[in-house]
């Protein structure tokens, strides 16, 4: 039992808002000091692992690519993709967010959209001006705040589609720990069925959201 | 045979191209601490396999010192302005999107010689001669990039250091982050080592009666959550719960398909994820963004989808992962 120390400094470190690497090393050596290994056993295990784990930090070669673009107008282009879509109740631009948000994030580009690229500028201020249209008092922070969620559910259940993001890698990197060979296709392919799924509970919220701001 | 060796060349000359920028670009006041820190990933992705455990092991020390002391900033090299972005989206127009989705669309191409029904043609035998299988998506993504790159040199003819200046822009928005997730995966191996699999998975089976394949699956899902909610990141939540459930009890006992168990067992991490506050980068910063009264606003806003697509997920693995 004296090994779940680990995980107690994982929270407590989190509470007291310290850099989260650091928190990660002091879990490991707290781990390792409680299941009796020696600290060097326990460095070179986690460097180790961490050697062989290098292709969870192979995505960031896209963003020379991505940077590019975006140089050249990308995020602007594919906010005025967005902002030609009329006909505008605050449910119809959300759902249509979230499909955008799934769709981007399953073919990789999880960082053309987010908190602060899209939501924030965009997506929230849209929301909120097509809520209060409806009739949706002035002032409240839940229109805002589901524009934002919006934008989480739509990433976590579109970005486990595509094939290379960091946790299809990490599930392929324990799996052969384990002696099981997967491609990363096999793993992409059966996160579709959970994606269906959010956008049929998250679109039915918003939906009704509709329904109930016409009914005031 | 292309495998791991090509992958980890490109990323190390990208990486080591990221400091050298980073050490010229003054206009970032800890120039040299980003420098530092993307000279250490280069040479963990060049050199790694031949430091020894113990000398990735102080590799990641220094990475950790680096970061863990703020010695990491962010440069301020010279971009577009936004009206110079607006005038240039609607000159190129769509076709800006084309280069972006060479990417996946390679890596998707690329791909398929490696799968049934291609793969026992002699199209499989001759690409599986030339690339590991094992590694067929990522020599593919990779390849998709590099066509992308130079795509991109062609049509919008930007200096030579241009296109790694606007990708050390964007790497140094995520910092120190980029290597949380590979960090995580390390510290799961620890946890493998220390067993804290074995003691969380053996809280877990406590919970879960003899022969009921469902209780099994529900313990598995809800404790992927619960763990993540704890670690505020399902990257770490997934090896220990793999290890203490998933694989002795569903795939070793049930003979559950271990891609479908790992993938979904994931996206039930996931859920937990929408509902803690430990996951600060998905719901306390949208939150101080949109300068919202309640912090735990966007949180309130995710439990009513976190929850329902919860008991979706545990109804998905046991439908679809014990065929």
């Amino acid at each position: 039992m004296l090994v779940l120390l680990g995980i107690a400094v994982i929270v407590i470190g989190f509470v007291l808002r310290l850099n989260p690497l650091l928190v990660i090393a002091a879990s490991a050596l707290v781990t390792g000091w409680a299941s009796g290994h020696a600290p060097l056993e326990i460095l070179a295990a986690f460097g180790k692992a961490f050697n062989t784990n290098r292709f969870v930090t192979l995505i960031y070669i896209v963003l020379p690519v991505i940077g590019l673009l975006e140089r050249h107008g990308l995020q602007e282009r594919a906010r005025a993709l967005i902002a030609s879509i009329r006909g505008a109740t605050v449910g119809r631009l959300l759902i249509l967010y979230l499909l955008f948000r799934q769709l981007t994030a399953a073919i990789g580009l999880t960082s053309i959209a987010g908190p602060a690229q899209s939501v924030r500028p965009l997506v929230a201020p849209m929301a909120v001006a097509a809520a209060e249209k409806q009739g949706e008092p002035e002032g409240g922070d839940r229109i805002a705040a589901l524009a934002a969620a919006t934008d989480n559910v739509g990433l976590f259940f579109g970005e486990d589609i595509f094939l290379a993001i960091g946790s299809i890698l990490l599930m392929k990197g324990v799996l052969e720990t384990y002696g099981i060979a997967v491609q990363p296709l096999d793993l992409s392919l059966w996160a579709i069925p959970t994606a269906i799924a959010a956008f049929l509970i998250h679109g039915f919220r918003l939906w009704r959201l509709d329904r109930a701001l016409a009914r005031r | 045979m292309i495998g791991y060796g090509f992958l980890y060349a490109v990323a190390g000359a990208m990486f080591a191209a990221f400091a050298l920028l980073s050490a010229a670009d003054r206009g970032n006041p800890r120039r040299w601490g980003n420098a530092g820190f993307y000279a250490l990933i280069s040479l963990s992705f060049i050199a790694g396999d031949r430091l020894g455990d113990l000398g990735n092991g102080v590799l990641v020390l220094g990475l950790v010192a680096i970061a863990g002391t703020g010695l990491m900033g962010r440069g301020a090299g010279p971009t577009t302005s936004a009206a110079q972005r607006r005038a240039e989206a609607s000159r190129r127009g769509d076709r800006l999107f084309l280069p972006a989705l060479v990417i996946p669309v390679v890596a998707l191409l690329g791909s398929l010689p490696f799968l049934p029904p291609f793969k026992q043609s002699a199209l499989g035998h001759a690409a599986a001669a030339l690339v590991d299988p094992k590694q067929a998506t990522l020599v593919a993504l990779t390849c998709g990039v590099l066509l992308a790159l130079a795509i991109g040199y062609a049509w919008l003819r930007p200096r030579l250091a241009t296109p790694f200046a606007e990708g050390l822009r964007l790497m140094d928005g995520v910092g120190w982050a980029a290597i949380l997730p590979q960090m995580l995966a390390s510290l799961g191996a620890v946890f493998l080592l220390a067993q804290v699999g074995d003691v969380v998975g053996g809280i877990a089976r406590l919970a879960i009666p003899d022969g009921s394949l469902i209780a099994a699956v529900a313990v598995y899902a809800l404790g992927m959550a619960a763990f993540t909610m704890v670690m505020g990141n399902a990257f770490a939540a997934f090896p220990v719960m793999f290890a203490g459930v998933g694989m002795p009890i569903l795939v070793r006992h049930y003979h559950g398909d271990p891609a479908v168990i790992a993938a979904i067992g994931m996206l039930a991490g996931f859920c937990g994820t929408l509902i803690t506050p430990m996951a600060a980068n998905f719901n306390l910063v949208p939150a101080a963004l949109l300068d919202l009264k309640d912090k735990s606003a966007v949180i309130r806003a995710q439990i009513p989808t976190a929850l329902p697509l919860l008991a979706a997920n545990i109804l998905l693995l046991y439908l679809l992962g014990f065929r």
